[in-house]
């Protein structure tokens, strides 16, 4: 798909998405939204460029192989579930701060494992693309 | 009594794979990592069952949500037995591995989704939740997915298509009948649905969903009308992966069934009549099957198959000395029959085929070896007093108990074909005049690999094998833990008070 509206429209889809996608992400604490979903989005956005400028270009901008992502994503994960194993509570218990931190508020474990999903979502489905279209 | 750290066996191999995925490229470290975890996972599980023995059932409720609202972790013998199992079989298989795996498989990440399929094998055993269990069993059959594939030979894609094929079935069946579950008593919990089962009055509902379950597992653990998957897709892959398949994953449908059917739904005589028929028709099955085939791998296939049937015969009965009798066997089946699929490897290392046929003096050749081989197929058998032995005496001893004569003429059926079967397998892999066999130009033979390579596989056959005969010759310290499960398998009271708490 080699139109120039596309092309250009691509330039400003990836940034904005990628926002949005966080946006998502941090909306999932109490509302419908959450790491899978933000992942998949920020995978769109990926998915969008790639189709309006090749996917060699879209790798240029990745830089690094989205493959890295799944382990990073999952020790976060892991981190974040056993955690609270250090302080005597169970698995997956949600450990929060005292203090609210400005402008984003109190932060626990359970965004550290959202994030973790998001990683590993944004891996999976760029590593999965990627290869795919490799093949085509 | 809660103790937070006993899903560490879990999070520990989860812990292992993401070190293997971040050495991803570095094949010899990806070894070292999955060995040393493999060792270090199984300490921990043996502190679990020593745990356990001394303190009772030990539960753990997951983000601290009491039950029965939140998901339970409950280790009592059975489930820390089995884990146990586990983390002896994947510290075997993950030593095999080291010496038999190609490079090829282990660039594809072969290490991280044995770790990943070890780790969904120890939640199974751990969880108290029947829909996490369900979970448990997605992320075995998706692991067990990659594994059965990976290195993507055309005889392992045609045995993988009809093992997919069948599992997906298989978790549907059990998806449905959990949601069926839920419907009728609003609760997933396992402990709680013993409760709540109990009181419900559309008994008829009740048992369809038994049915299904029955239906599920029976698929995933392979009896009789739902088998032909496992003998069409074992053999295909390397034997490491055979192994750990053979040894544990039906294994898996067999705790299933048996936790279900003391725990949630008591059976009738309806249901144990079922049980008993299945399981004399797989341990018939599954017998003449492997008398017919020439193939090693397909033989030993067939065998998981007809020793199901044994295990399922001790729920059949639904006594405490015949369900002794199931978990003895379970033990004994899983250390075996990991095992003989890594003997099996190694024979075809050395000769390069798996046709009996074309197999023959290996004795002459390998005599040591040859000794060695003989220890887990002679307690397959169940040569007294190798362990095979003690599974069975219980179970038939279950069986007069309930004078069931026609079972105890199964099970000496089956015990009579293994032998049978074992035999002819001693006499024309073994015994028989060596045939001239034409080197193959893609194999790796076992003489042109490096000595660390061919220790590690003799390592792990070793181990299991030094095991078995501990099994059978320790087998008053094994009887007594089955009996311990057993008990606490017939009578759940001590498991519920233990989750629930009341």
């Amino acid at each position: 798909m080699k139109t120039i509206i596309f092309k250009s429209a691509s330039v400003y889809l990836l940034p904005l998405l990628l926002l949005f996608s966080v946006f998502i992400l941090l909306r999932g604490h109490y509302l419908p939204g959450g790491g899978f979903v933000g992942g998949l989005m920020a995978s769109i956005a990926f998915v969008i460029h790639s189709f309006a400028n090749g996917v060699e270009n879209t790798k240029n901008i990745v830089k690094f192989h989205p493959g890295f992502l799944m382990p990073v994503g999952l020790a976060l994960a892991l981190l974040a579930g056993s955690l609270p194993l250090f302080t005597g509570e169970t698995f997956m218990t949600g450990l929060w701060m005292d203090q609210p931190v400005p402008v984003i508020g109190t932060v626990g474990t359970a965004l550290f494992f959202d994030t973790g999903v998001y990683l590993v979502v944004i891996g999976v489905t760029l590593t999965i693309i990627f290869t795919i279209s490799e093949g085509l | 009594m809660s103790n937070p750290y006993i899903v560490l066996p879990v999070i520990f191999q989860l812990f292992v794979a993401v070190t293997l995925m971040f050495s991803w490229t570095n094949k010899n470290l990806q070894k070292l990592i999955s060995v040393v975890g493999s060792l270090i996972a199984l300490l921990i599980s043996i502190l679990l069952l020593i745990k356990v023995n001394q303190e009772g059932i030990q539960t753990m409720q997951a983000g601290g949500w009491i039950a029965p609202f939140g998901i339970t972790f409950v280790a009592d013998t059975f489930s820390a037995l089995l884990v146990l199992l586990t983390a002896i079989s994947g510290l075997a298989v993950s030593v095999f591995s080291v010496g038999s795996i190609r490079n090829a498989r282990v660039r594809f990440g072969y290490f991280p989704i044995l770790h990943l399929l070890i780790m969904g094998l120890s939640g199974a055993f751990l969880t108290g939740d029947i829909f996490n269990l369900y979970v448990w069993f997605e992320i075995i059959i998706i692991s067990s997915f990659v594994l059965i594939t990976i290195g993507g030979e055309k005889a392992q894609l045609e045995g993988a298509i009809k093992y997919v094929a069948m599992n997906l079935l298989a978790s549907v069946v059990f998806l449905t009948a959990i949601a069926i579950l839920y419907g009728l008593t609003g609760s997933l919990n396992m402990a709680d649905l013993s409760l709540q089962v109990a009181k419900v009055e559309n008994r008829g509902l009740v048992n369809v969903t038994a049915i299904l379950f029955l239906v599920g597992f029976g698929i995933k653990s392979a009896v009789f009308p739902l088998y032909f998957w496992l003998p069409a897709s074992y053999h295909t892959p390397p034997p490491a992966i055979s192994a750990i398949f053979g040894g544990l994953l039906t294994k898996v449908g067999v705790y299933a069934m048996l936790r279900v059917f003391t725990l949630i739904f008591v059976p009738d005589t309806f249901l144990t009549t079922v049980i008993t028929v299945m399981a004399m028709l797989t341990i018939f099955s599954g017998g003449v099957g492997a008398l017919m085939q020439n193939n090693i791998r397909k033989v030993f296939s067939y065998l998981i198959i007809c020793h199901i049937g044994f295990m399922l015969a001790g729920l059949g009965i639904y006594s405490t000395l015949a369900l002794a009798g199931a978990v003895f066997y379970l033990v004994h089946d899983i250390v075996v029959k990991t095992n003989l699929f890594m003997v099996s490897g190694l024979v075809f290392k050395i000769k390069g085929t798996y046709s009996m046929r074309l197999l023959g003096g290996f004795y002459k050749e390998q005599p040591l070896m040859s000794l060695l081989m003989a220890i887990p197929l002679f307690s397959l058998v169940g040569i007294p007093p190798l362990s095979g032995f003690w599974g069975k005496l219980l179970l038939i001893q279950g069986a007069m108990n309930s004078s069931n004569i026609l079972l105890i003429g199964f099970i000496l059926l089956g015990s009579f074909l293994t032998l049978f079967i074992i035999a002819k397998l001693w006499s024309e892999v073994f015994w028989k005049d060596p045939q001239v066999l034409p080197k193959k130009e893609h194999i790796k033979y076992f003489d042109e690999l490096k000595p660390l390579k061919k220790r590690a596989m003799l390592a792990s056959v070793v181990f299991l094998s030094i095991l078995s005969l501990g099994i059978g010759f320790g087998a008053e310290w094994v009887m007594r833990i089955a009996m311990t499960v057993a008990g606490n398998l017939m009578d759940p009271s001590a498991y519920i008070q233990a989750v629930l708490g009341t």
